[in-house]
């Protein structure tokens, strides 16, 4: 909230603004922003104007004799149509420096001779009026400054009290708490009665004992309407942030700004029998001060009178019942709604208003018959009438909350929370400046709640109040004592760390998408998967949690090829979202996936190189080399299967053993084609807990014998897979084979269509004896037989 | 007279250094000391001179050969070195030719910023923990002392799913979920992706934060301050005034920002700290006995500190990185920039 400095100092001695601020944010009175409430200018005083008519060549111009000591005469030009003769003014004398860089220099208008300017408050930087020169109060001395008539230096503090400090959002409230922090005193407000002089009082009856305890209410016929709120109210007003409305709701908004209540003012005229403050009824409707008409429910108060509602208790007024230009009777309201009753009702109806802002946060319940008092004494001074009686109302079973408990503190415990000691004078002073009523007690103190502070209920409450009112900064920094653990740096599984490194390395960019992704986009990759879908998106195109990350990865993907670039290698790891069940009560699976995306050329530009398209095998290898960090890679298998957004034939699903462990494969170019990639691109995406477990290696005895190498030419049919080829070849090579090389794969002229020639390179060893020519040539001999038997296999060129 | 062996010496090592290549060297050898050989043919002449004149000639011959030998030697290594040199002349390259292969990839800003966070905490002694990202009311409010209605939650715009479920608002479930896994003392980090409906220049719908957690016998508020400070000395790598400021979480009692020196103004007052030379970078306080009874921990037997900072935010201000959307963008000539 905003707070006028000025306005602050009446309550409380004040450092300068600048260390005001800091004074109140580090006493957990977050101050925003500092501002002053004029702009600069300098040169204008207050003047009188003595006479004032019509220039003779201009009609919209006015002739005026101007005095700012009560001597000396003016001749101003004047173009306002509220000038006029006794008029009190802001004149800007020759010389004067305007905002804006404007200086007030001797000037003729139409002929005659203009010695200054009459100002508006908008020519001074003080607000948007600009119909007419300002209208200065007749009390203001002549020839004063204006900027010390009008306390124009003040500034305004915008102040951001958490929403458990409902005691600071008021002027008084952080006069307090400032008194508090800085004088260790404990300030009260001071209100003066004023007597009835009329006996007219109003029905009020609480049905609703826990939700409304206490109702001050006060009768006050005859006002004058019309009038208007003086100069200093609408001032104050616009200091701290609201705009003039009328004097009775100025009033009523200065109040709550000042103390901290919120209060209502009703047309007495427009009530009908008697008020009860109730819970609403189920459909009940009500037309507010917003011109908007709300439903309610159970879940609402209301204050309400023998038609029907009349208010929602502590948020906002209804229209039928407020004061009007007509009103001639008022009744004022200023209740206490405990925080329960209105906590989330605002916003439920999509209201925020400074009332609920405050009742939702806790108002001091003792503080309405206070208000009610000092809104009379205001309103008698503008608008008049006669004042009955204060009225409150008070709930006859309303004792328990109204009761005000104790909380204790523990002198040893505040120690060893805060990790210093604290001297008990200290303590004492910081507790005696936060409620008036502080006992000691063995071993520490206790001290009664005060009724303003909805947030001190258990000790460490009182703990943090000793901390916050001395300061933060009295507190020294001392390094914990911790037990010396031994930590974890587990073989189990390849950390995370350890994949987005070797991602890097192999060129790919990591990328962090958001987790709820387009439906559209994820529907086309995976039309038959159920995802979960928020109830309050964002956007319609982030509204379901993905349940691949390869959404994110292509939309990423198109993007980056949107803007020129040709060749895109990225990353994420991340979690997916699966649901096992319907979205209601499913089961839901967060599984977190390391997956990525290529596109574009196999190696990036560059010389002496041909320009080759990547492929499946080179993302494969990406892949592998991955998997590898597990120490197990000859346990990953990759099976030719396929999913909708994936291209037939050349995507295969990969396994650990007997477990999938994730996906590979290209792009389907229907998919690609319906969400704009203009390219195809290779996707892969590995469940991270099962891809990558891992143990430690276990060291094999290294062949201190040399390998033989023996290369064949195999020519299979076309659906012999290579792992097929691999096993045969293993089999009957009787352990000697120790690697196994494919260096090429030839389709054409010399071999016939529907077959293939896989070259492969057999290196063999053993580990006990040199290998013989002839040993190697009986192992080709059975690998041979093998694959003839069977696979069909030839041998090329034989 | 001169000397014949003079002469023959002298013209050899004419003839050697005159030699242009290996083969034409190899014929001075032969010349000089090849069977028929000059030289040769003078040892063989010593035979016809008397006993007393031959050791003297025959050493004056073996001098002279050894010297022929040496030139030869020589010259040889000379011509091989020279042969050496154009050949290499005739294998230079440009050096200044770009190299081939793949371009290097990257770590996302955000995860080498959480890496640190995490390993200067795990140098503390945090041990590092995770929790769902989809939960529930209980862990993500109740349990954290933010009831429902609780003005706190108008803090949170939180993100819900049909059944009541929600996307976590902040990292402070894994709080609850870590001191119900494990028995006091324990110190936690847990690192991960958060969620509020929001949008802007510094807000965006999903986000990172780390909490952080200690519980012990005597864990204090001066400890949670003296860890902090050291933490943003070693995250920004240089000395840094520090300061908290009271403040407020349910879950937290007492409650504090940490505001550090404004990095980019050394604490002068500049655009980024709004002139105040402070930037706040995180939350902390002592864990509100509340939550440490959801957790099932005895409040009375235990105590301990909290903290949530914004992964996002420290590596914006660590690489000056003035909006948060770029973080999310994930256009490649922004992740480039950081390799």
């Amino acid at each position: 909230m905003k707070v006028s400095y000025s306005w602050l100092k009446e309550y409380v001695a004040l450092a300068t603004p600048a260390e005001l601020a800091k004074q109140l944010t580090l006493a957990g009175l977050e101050v925003e922003s500092v501002t002053a409430v004029a702009p600069p200018f300098s040169g204008v005083v207050v003047g009188e104007v003595l006479e004032s008519g019509r220039h003779p060549d201009a009609e919209k111009l006015s002739l005026c004799q101007v005095s700012t000591d009560g001597v000396n005469r003016l001749q101003i030009i004047c173009g306002a149509s509220n000038v006029r003769a006794g008029l009190r003014v802001a004149v800007a004398t020759v010389g004067a420096q305007l905002p804006g860089g404007v200086t007030i220099k001797r000037a003729k208008l139409r002929g005659l001779e203009s010695n200054g300017m009459l100002c508006s408050a908008r020519e001074l930087g003080l607000g948007d009026e600009h119909e007419g020169i300002m209208e200065l109060p007749d009390s203001l001395p002549l020839n004063q400054d204006l900027r010390v008539a009008l306390d124009l230096d003040d500034v305004t503090l915008e102040v951001n009290a958490t929403p458990n400090r409902g005691d600071c959002m008021s002027v008084f409230g952080i006069a307090r708490d400032h008194a508090a922090a800085q004088e260790r005193r404990y300030l009260r407000a001071q209100v003066a009665a004023v007597a009835a002089r009329d006996t007219a009082t109003f029905s009020v009856t609480l049905d609703a004992p826990q939700a409304c305890p206490v109702f001050a209410s006060r009768v006050i016929r005859g006002v004058k309407v019309g009038a208007a709120s003086p100069a200093w109210l609408r001032e104050r007003l616009r200091r701290v942030g609201i705009n003039s409305i009328s004097p009775i709701v100025d009033v009523t908004n200065y109040v709550m700004m000042d103390l901290g209540q919120p209060m209502h003012a009703y047309d007495l005229g427009r009530l009908n029998a008697a008020i009860h403050v109730r819970q609403a009824r189920a459909e009940e409707r009500i037309t507010l001060l917003d011109d908007k008409e709300y439903v309610l429910d159970a879940g609402h108060l209301v204050i309400a009178d023998a038609s029907g509602p009349i208010g929602v208790a502590g948020i906002m007024g209804g229209r039928g019942t407020a004061i009007t230009d007509a009103t001639r009777d008022v009744l004022l309201e200023a209740a206490h709604f405990a925080p329960a009753a209105i906590a989330g009702r605002a916003r439920a109806m999509g209201l925020f208003t400074d009332a609920a802002q405050r009742f939702e946060r806790g108002v001091d319940p003792s503080l309405p018959p206070l208000a009610i008092e000092r809104a009379t004494a205001l309103l008698l001074a503008i608008v008049g009438g006669e004042p009955g009686p204060v009225q409150v109302t008070r709930a006859p079973a309303a004792g328990a909350t109204q009761a005000q408990g104790w909380v204790s503190l523990r002198s040893a415990r505040l120690a060893k929370l805060l990790g210093v000691s604290v001297p008990d004078q200290d303590v004492h002073g910081v507790l005696s400046a936060v409620s008036d009523r502080v006992e000691a007690t063995p071993g520490g103190w206790r001290l009664q709640q005060p009724p303003h502070r909805f947030d001190i209920r258990i000790e460490e409450d009182l703990i943090e109040e000793v901390a916050r009112l001395r300061g933060f900064d009295s507190i020294a920094e001392s390094h914990a004592v911790a037990p010396q653990v031994a930590g974890e740096s587990p073989e189990s599984q390849v950390s995370n760390e350890r994949l987005l490194l070797a991602m890097a390395d192999r060129g790919y960019r990591e990328v962090i998408t958001y987790s709820f992704v387009d439906p559209a986009i994820q529907q086309q990759l995976f039309p038959d998967t159920t995802s979960l879908r928020l109830a309050n998106p964002i956007s319609a195109e982030l509204s379901d949690m993905r349940v691949s990350l390869w959404v994110g990865l292509l939309q990423a993907c198109r993007e980056n090829l949107r803007r020129q670039q040709a060749r895109v290698r990225l990353f994420e790891i991340g979690k997916k979202f699966q649901l096992t069940g319907p979205q209601q009560d499913g089961h839901l699976l967060e599984v977190e996936s390391l997956a990525g995306i290529a596109t574009g050329t196999r190696w990036p530009e560059q010389w002496g190189g041909a320009r080759e398209p990547l492929d499946f095998y080179d993302v494969k290898e990406d892949v592998l080399d991955a998997l590898a960090l597990t120490g197990d890679v000859a346990a990953v298998r990759f099976e030719a299967e396929t999913l909708s957004c994936l291209r037939p034939g050349r995507s295969a699903r990969i396994y650990r053993g007997a477990t999938a462990i994730g996906w590979l494969g290209e792009l389907h170019p229907q998919v690609a084609k319906a969400i704009n990639l203009p390219h195809t691109a290779f996707l892969f995406e590995l469940e991270i807990d099962v891809a990558f477990r891992s143990k430690p290696s276990k060291y094999n005895k290294i062949s201190k014998f040399p390998s033989v190498r023996r290369d064949l030419a195999i020519v299979v049919d076309e659906s012999v897979p290579l792992a097929v080829l691999q096993e045969n070849v293993t089999v009957s090579a009787s352990g000697l084979l120790s690697e196994l090389r494919v260096f090429d794969v030839y389709r054409g002229p010399g071999i016939e269509t529907g077959r293939k020639s896989v070259a492969l390179g057999l290196i063999l060893q053993d580990s006990s004896r040199t290998l013989a020519d002839v040993d190697a040539d009986a192992v080709v001999t059975a690998v041979v037989a093998r694959l003839r038997d069977k696979l069909s296999a030839t041998i090329r060129d034989q | 007279m001169t000397d014949p062996l003079s002469a023959i010496v002298e013209q050899a090592l004419a003839d050697i250094d005159s030699s242009a290549g290996l083969a034409a060297l190899d014929e001075v050898r032969v010349r000089l000391l090849g069977k028929k050989g000059l030289l040769t043919e003078q040892l063989k002449s010593v035979g016809s001179l008397s006993a007393a004149e031959r050791p003297a000639a025959g050493q004056r011959i073996n001098d002279a050969k050894t010297c022929l030998q040496q030139a030869l030697e020589m010259h040889r290594i000379r011509l091989e070195q020279a042969a050496l040199e154009k050949e290499l002349a005739k294998g230079t390259i440009d050096v200044t030719l770009p190299g081939r292969g793949q371009e290097p990839g990257s770590v996302h800003p955000v995860t080498r910023t959480r890496l640190r966070i995490e390993s200067i905490l795990k140098q503390a002694g945090f041990q590092v923990a995770s929790g769902p990202e989809v939960e529930d009311d209980f862990h993500n409010f109740e349990a954290l002392n933010i009831p429902q209605n609780h003005p706190a939650r108008a803090m949170h715009d939180t993100f819900y799913f049909p059944d009541g479920r929600l996307l976590r608002t902040h990292t402070s479930p894994v709080q609850i979920r870590a001191m119900r896994a494990q028995p006091p003392p324990l110190a936690v980090i847990a690192p991960g992706r958060v969620y509020r409906i929001d949008s802007d220049m510094t807000h965006t719908p999903m986000f990172h934060q780390v909490e952080g957690m200690v519980v012990g016998e005597n864990v204090s508020f001066a400890n949670l301050k003296a860890m902090l400070h050291t933490f943003v000395e070693r995250f920004f790598e240089r000395p840094l005034g520090m300061r908290l400021r009271p403040s407020y979480f349910p879950f937290t009692e007492p409650s504090a920002e940490c505001d550090i020196e404004c990095v980019f103004c050394d604490g002068r007052g500049c655009r980024v700290c709004k002139h105040t030379g402070w930037l706040e970078i995180l939350g902390c306080g002592m864990i509100h006995p509340n939550v440490l009874q959801a957790a099932g921990i005895d409040s009375e037997a235990w105590q301990g500190y909290a903290f949530g900072m914004g992964i996002d935010r420290l590596a914006m201000l660590r690489y000056g990185v003035d909006d948060l959307r770029l973080f999310f963008e994930n256009d490649l000539q922004f992740l480039k920039q950081f390799p």
